[in-house]
């Protein structure tokens, strides 16, 4: 790897009520990259980009970004990035030109300098028909791209996006992709969080999967998706069924067969998707085993959570959520 | 890549307040609704004073008042409304921080002060528009200054400099009380009592002792009463004091309050975290 644009190392962040944050996370971004970090609600992906873009001061540990530790030269350091936050921070008040063109100038850019740049990074952005629209008359999804082109308007050499296509529309959320893959044609590294896998699997180079402030794995997205497997069968049983149930299905799938406590499920890959799935259901049928429920189904967050760690993350909320999941976890996947 | 260079000196503070003023005075001026009645408010209340406390308490006006409430009250409620003005700096500072839009300011990389430099030169700027709008409807009324029309301008002037020494106050209090509501309930239970307890609707020597002791010695007494000094003339003040020194109490409050809360609020700001 060439020298990393960023270096976490070793970061804690305690907040008030000892909420570790940040657990001792070190991670390294290559240049030019979308670098993904992924994880479930809480897990401390908005707290790392916020000590990385010098909102937060660590607790421990030390990071820097662009070759320029955080801590030695924050102001430095902000002229080299751009930040969109979890929610898009732009003035309803003002167009969504002027929005452009204020960070701009506090880029320290001169108003004609600030002018130019908006119009080329509104173009960029296919927001120039409706860029001298007061922003409180836009969609969510516009708001969210003028967000994206204030964070733009720096040319930054790090672009820091938290949850960038939350609470938007299919449709907009793919060209939202798109948008930020072509970012990268100009040598942007660019980090992202998401919750979601679908997500950190159409745009990330590399992800980081965080929980409880801590990395819990890493790797390219065909990294991470091996470990998971292609697809994955999710079957219920009864209570009593269960014993010979793990039994008989270790033995059609070697490996991999976990049960998800909080949904009471037992879970397992299923590499060759519906042939797994006849050959698993004659298993058990042989065995006067009848599942109460199955579904089959590409792998979820909690899927690669079950397999990296043995747990899903926030189980109470899953428990909650157990019933009648099994029709609906289809859907799940493509959240 | 990067022509951008991080050195936030004096001048590039001074131009990214100035860009932050203006975005505060877009902003709110694209909000015609809540600047009609931000602008009317004051000077209902003006009104309302002056014709429910008007008759009543003319005979306990000193001389230089003509006996005329209007007179009196004017000076006062200028006094009150540089607080009263200056109270929008809270709520501004409050609403850029749940929006997030201070966390992308906190991520640019300009001084820290230029966010809240902008924000109170934008509120003060407002306030020196509705402020003078009072003035002109106390005009209107019957308010005649006494004292020259230097007198007026620097009653004026102490007025707004009292106003942007609040601002500063406010600013400190929207970073750190967290609600929009809380802020309401901060200003109104500090400004009422403090506006009432004082020399703004009637003369202290009305008071019992005690309260009397208070309202003296407290700013928005004093700034009143330099106000009327420097409209009315010694006489409108009570006896022994000068017109001279009176400004000068009401300067010390300005530089005192802007010493403490500058610092105050930039510290506040650094630590706002979302
Ligand atoms: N300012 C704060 N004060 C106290 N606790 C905080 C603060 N900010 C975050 N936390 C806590 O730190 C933990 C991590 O929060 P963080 O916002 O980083 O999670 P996240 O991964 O971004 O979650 P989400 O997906 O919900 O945005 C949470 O338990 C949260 O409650
Ligand atoms: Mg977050």
């Amino acid at each position: 790897m060439a020298e990393p644009i960023i270096e976490v190392d070793g970061l804690v962040k305690v907040f008030r009520g000892n909420v570790r944050a940040l657990d001792g996370l070190s991670l390294q971004v290559e240049q030019g990259i979308v670098y993904g970090l992924l994880g479930p609600n809480g897990a401390g992906k908005t707290t790392l980009i916020r000590v990385l873009t010098t909102l937060l001061a660590a607790d421990a540990g030390s990071a820097s970004v662009a070759g320029i530790d955080l801590n030695a030269d924050p102001q430095a350091v902000r002229s080299r990035i751009g930040l969109a936050g979890q929610f898009a921070a732009v003035d309803d008040y003002l167009t969504g030109r002027e929005n452009v063109e204020l960070v701009g100038r506090l880029y320290g850019f001169s108003r004609r300098d600030a002018r130019q740049r908006a119009a080329t990074v509104l173009e960029r952005i296919g927001m120039l028909d409706v860029a001298d629209r007061q922003v409180k008359t836009y969609s969510g999804g516009m708001r969210r791209r003028i967000d994206l082109a204030a964070s733009l308007v720096g040319s930054p050499q790090v672009l820091f996006l938290d949850e960038p296509t939350t609470g938007i529309d299919p449709a907009s959320r793919r060209s939202l992709w798109e948008l930020i893959r072509h970012l990268l044609d100009d040598g942007t590294t660019i980090v992202l969080t998401t919750q979601y896998l679908d997500e950190a699997d159409q745009l990330a180079d590399r992800i980081a999967v965080i929980d409880h402030g801590r990395l819990v794995s890493e790797g390219t997205t065909a990294d991470l998706k091996n470990r998971v497997g292609g697809t994955v069968l999710d079957l219920s049983v009864s209570q009593a069924d269960r014993p010979n149930a793990l039994a008989v299905l270790e033995e059609a799938v070697v490996g991999g067969v976990t049960v998800d406590p909080g949904r009471d499920t037992i879970v397992l890959p299923a590499s060759d998707g519906v042939t797994t799935l006849y050959d698993v259901l004659g298993r058990l049928d042989r065995a006067r085993i009848t599942p109460t429920d199955v579904a089959l189904h590409r792998p979820t967050l909690d899927d690669v959570f079950l397999a990296l760690t043995g747990s899903v993350p926030g189980n109470e909320a899953a428990a909650g959520a157990a019933v009648g999941a099994g029709t609906d976890r289809e859907t799940g996947a493509d959240r | 890549m990067n022509t951008v260079i991080a050195v936030p000196s004096l001048r590039r503070t001074t131009a990214h307040a100035a860009v932050l003023a203006r975005r505060n005075l877009m902003s709110s001026i694209r909000r015609p609704d809540v600047l009609l009645l931000s602008t009317i408010q004051p000077i209902v209340f003006m009104l309302m004073f002056l014709y429910v406390f008007g008759g009543a308490i003319e005979f306990a006006l000193p001389g230089a008042a003509n006996g005329d409430y209007v007179n009196w009250l004017v000076p006062g409620i200028l006094a009150q409304f540089a607080v009263f003005g200056a109270s929008a700096t809270a709520f501004g500072l409050n609403d850029d921080r749940t929006s997030g839009v201070l966390d992308r300011f906190r991520s640019l990389p300009m001084a820290r002060s230029a966010v809240l430099a902008g924000r109170t030169t934008a509120d003060l700027m407002r306030a020196a528009v509705i402020l003078l709008l009072q003035l002109a409807v106390g005009i209107l009324l019957g308010f005649r200054w006494q004292n020259g029309v230097l007198g007026l301008i620097a009653g004026v002037g102490l007025a707004l400099a009292f106003c942007y020494a609040c601002t500063w106050i406010t600013a400190t209090l929207g970073m750190v009380v967290r609600s929009t509501e809380a802020i309401q309930a901060a200003v109104y239970m500090v400004v009422f009592p403090l506006t009432l307890v004082s020399s703004v609707f009637l003369p202290t020597q009305t008071m019992p002792g005690w309260l009397q002791a208070f309202a003296e010695h407290q700013p928005i007494t004093a700034i009143a009463d330099a106000l009327r000094g420097l409209m009315l003339g010694a006489g409108a003040l009570p006896p022994g004091q000068t017109v001279a020194g009176q400004a000068m109490v009401a300067l010390a409050w300005i530089g005192g309050i802007t010493a403490i809360c500058v610092p105050l609020a930039v510290r506040a700001y650094r630590r706002a975290a979302t």
